[in-house]
């Protein structure tokens, strides 16, 4: 390494790929080339620069930007009432007037699948953050504290773990989302998703301690502390960035089974129901006609796996954007 | 190097002022594990001055990292825990300060090199920021400035190309400069007392022989106070002042280089360094010290190396013989110190 003509061959290579950031700033390349490597940038201003040159980054990236816009402007993308239903179209097949057919009630498949983008990634989006948040935190501290704490929070996470998911998530909706009581659908939406957090959490919490307990010895934790470092720096600045990656993965998988289970608890009646629209309650209505019209099962199942894709795909690219060895 | 006398610890009152810049005093360190209660160090005794390179020698688990650790505050516990002794950092003793004093002190006072620098530098962090981060952090000084000081920092432990090698990540480094870039990183504050552990053990022998000359360049140019441990009696000859030896969490023996080397006064300094292979011996066989160094679970009674010593009496096996003054600034903690110099 100490070989100039080695160095500079490494040294070379990143330089050149920066050419197309380059194009923003129009100066004279040779001396803007130099100047830009210079920049002092952070972990997450180089895991962005590596996302930027990823094709599956940013096709999962639209589609995930199309699907969020589907979910707040669902009147851009059709313009049917997703709730009209004709009874002598019911279980019609897919159209030039209806691309997806319509259901049972004669109402547009496809305008309800827009419609009920809403619902299914609110819902799961939510319910991922929350968990990863509150399941992370808890992972750290415990990890890093050590001792009594970590004691203490990992049997509580056990209890929690040791709840049968959905008879959990029934109880806990049933108690305060009792059918034929009138909440708005915000409220339900917020209901499930505290349900489907409080009932996922000990997982990500263990995934989370689990990191952290092997990165607090590695040698550099000990070497930032032998150079002062404090608590809250080695946390945020050498634990983290460093655990991040297994919680992340776990996450984007999670997205999907969220949608899944925002689907079954919706099926059951405890969960968002009628007259809001979402994938998991069209999926769920769909079941008695599989075998006579399977695309109505077939076409929200696709959006769910279309969606559930692209979040692990996202997810994978920036967990190797995070990574400096994989650059 | 006016200091060098190994003081009596008789002579010595409890806990006063010396004007040594690192002073342990009968450090006591035990490991509580699952299997009993490992005592690890048993009360280690040592100092070392500004401009002056302490080597710390000894085995595997005779107990020198674990001094180090105890000295930073990077002591895992549990399971370790320091039942006695005293660390004095400029007279003051450091056991007894509360985390955010001893905080203070890592870096600006006393900063450590470790072992492996690959896994001591932080993956996900280009050097650069890593290095600048304490000039930020500890000195308040921009971006800019610090990254300033970093290329500064990397130029002075003679990494070429300093100012493009910033920007690379510490998988990219070969292990040679790796340590440096460790050692650039340890240096950044202007500690007053360097405690290199093991620098060189994880490299080539070619290697570890440039990263010594920069240590001791290092080194006189700051006029820091070293503590170089090591287990390679071969590395310290050249860079050392006084030498430490350590057997089974004790000092068994402490003399400045040249005596060490031409008169050892224990016998397990002598089993070392006849230990070395020669060149004017080839086709013999070596000459290793018989045994295995104790465990720390169950160490022997009296002298711990009394069962792999050539000359153990009686009266090793039932007495601990304290580590006592042998001659001008040097010291031995065996019961026939002076017939072991004397070569019988």
């Amino acid at each position: 390494m100490g070989d100039p003509t080695v160095s500079s061959m490494v040294t070379a290579a990143p330089g050149g790929a920066s050419t197309i950031a380059g194009i923003e700033e129009p100066v004279s390349s040779g001396a803007a080339a130099p100047e830009r490597r210079d920049k002092p940038r952070g972990l997450w201003g180089d895991a962005w620069r590596d996302l930027r040159r990823k094709p599956l980054f940013w096709i999962s990236a639209t589609i995930i930007l199309l699907l969020l816009a589907m979910a707040a402007f669902p009147g851009l993308f059709t313009s049917v009432d997703p709730t009209h239903g004709d009874l002598s179209r019911s279980r019609e097949g897919p159209s030039a007037d209806a691309w997806f057919g319509y259901d049972v009630q004669g109402q547009d498949v496809f305008a309800r699948i827009i419609y009920g983008t809403r619902a299914s990634i609110v819902v799961s989006i939510l319910a991922t953050v929350g968990t990863a948040l509150i399941g992370g935190a808890i992972g750290v501290l415990g990890g890093f504290r050590g001792g009594w704490a970590d004691a203490l929070l990992s049997r509580i996470a056990d209890i929690f773990f040791g709840l049968p998911f959905l008879l959990g998530a029934i109880v806990i909706l049933f108690t305060f989302n009792t059918p034929g009581s009138n909440k708005s659908t915000l409220n339900i939406e917020l209901l499930v998703v505290t349900a489907l957090v409080v009932l996922s959490w000990p997982l990500s919490m263990r995934i989370m301690r689990s990191s952290v307990l092997s990165a607090k010895h590695a040698d550099y934790v000990l070497a930032a502390r032998a150079l002062g470092a404090g608590s809250g720096r080695i946390i945020f600045r050498h634990l983290i960035p460093n655990c991040l990656a297994p919680l992340l993965v776990y996450s984007t998988i999670l997205i999907g089974s969220f949608i899944g289970a925002e689907a079954t608890l919706a099926y059951l009646g405890v969960g968002l129901r009628s007259p809001v629209i979402s994938w998991g309650i069209m999926i769920a209505d769909s079941q008695e006609y599989i075998r006579v019209s399977p695309q109505l099962l077939l076409f929200p199942a696709s959006f769910v796996v279309i969606a559930v894709l692209s979040f692990v795909t996202l997810g994978e690219a920036v967990r190797e954007a995070l990574d400096p060895k994989l650059r | 190097m006016s200091n060098l006398t190994v003081s009596e610890p008789e002579s010595q009152a409890q806990g006063q002022p010396t004007g040594r810049l690192l002073e342990v005093e009968d450090l006591r360190v035990e490991f509580r594990t699952q299997d009993g209660v490992a005592k690890v160090i048993n009360g280690v005794t040592y100092h070392v001055n500004a401009g002056e390179t302490l080597a710390v020698l000894g085995e595997s688990g005779s107990g020198k990292s674990v001094t180090a650790q105890s000295i930073m505050g990077i002591l895992d516990t549990p399971p370790g825990f320091v039942t006695g002794g005293q660390i004095r950092f400029h007279g003051d003793d450091m056991l007894k300060m509360d985390a955010e004093e001893r905080r203070k002190i890592r870096g600006h006072g006393i900063a450590m090199v470790f072992q492996d620098a690959l896994s001591a530098l932080n993956p996900v962090y280009r050097i650069g920021f890593q290095i600048g981060e304490q000039f930020r952090i500890r000195q308040g000084m921009s971006r800019k400035d610090a990254k300033q000081r970093s290329i500064e920092m990397l130029d002075q432990v003679k990494i070429p190309h300093a100012r493009q090698r910033i920007n690379d990540y510490p998988h990219q480094f070969s292990g040679g400069m790796r340590q440096r870039v460790m050692i650039a990183m340890s240096l950044a504050l202007d500690p007053e007392v360097l405690i290199a552990d093991e620098p060189t053990t994880a490299l080539v022998v070619t290697v570890q022989a440039q990263i010594m000359d920069l240590l001791a360049e290092l080194q006189r140019e700051r006029q820091m106070g070293m503590i170089l441990i090591t287990h390679d009696l071969g590395v310290v000859a050249d860079v050392a002042d006084r030498i430490a030896v350590m057997y089974a969490g004790r000092i068994v023996e402490e003399a400045n280089v040249y005596d060490l080397y031409a008169q050892p006064a224990h016998p397990y300094t002598v089993g070392l360094l006849n230990s070395i292979p020669r060149l004017d011996e080839k086709g013999q066989e070596l000459r290793t010290i018989k045994g295995l160094p104790p465990s720390l679970l169950k160490i022997p009674s009296g002298c711990p190396f009394h069962p792999r010593c050539p000359r153990a009496q009686q009266i090793c096996v039932d007495e601990v013989p304290a580590l006592r003054q042998v001659g001008p600034h040097r010291a031995s903690a065996c019961h026939f110190a002076e017939e072991v110099m004397a070569g019988g």
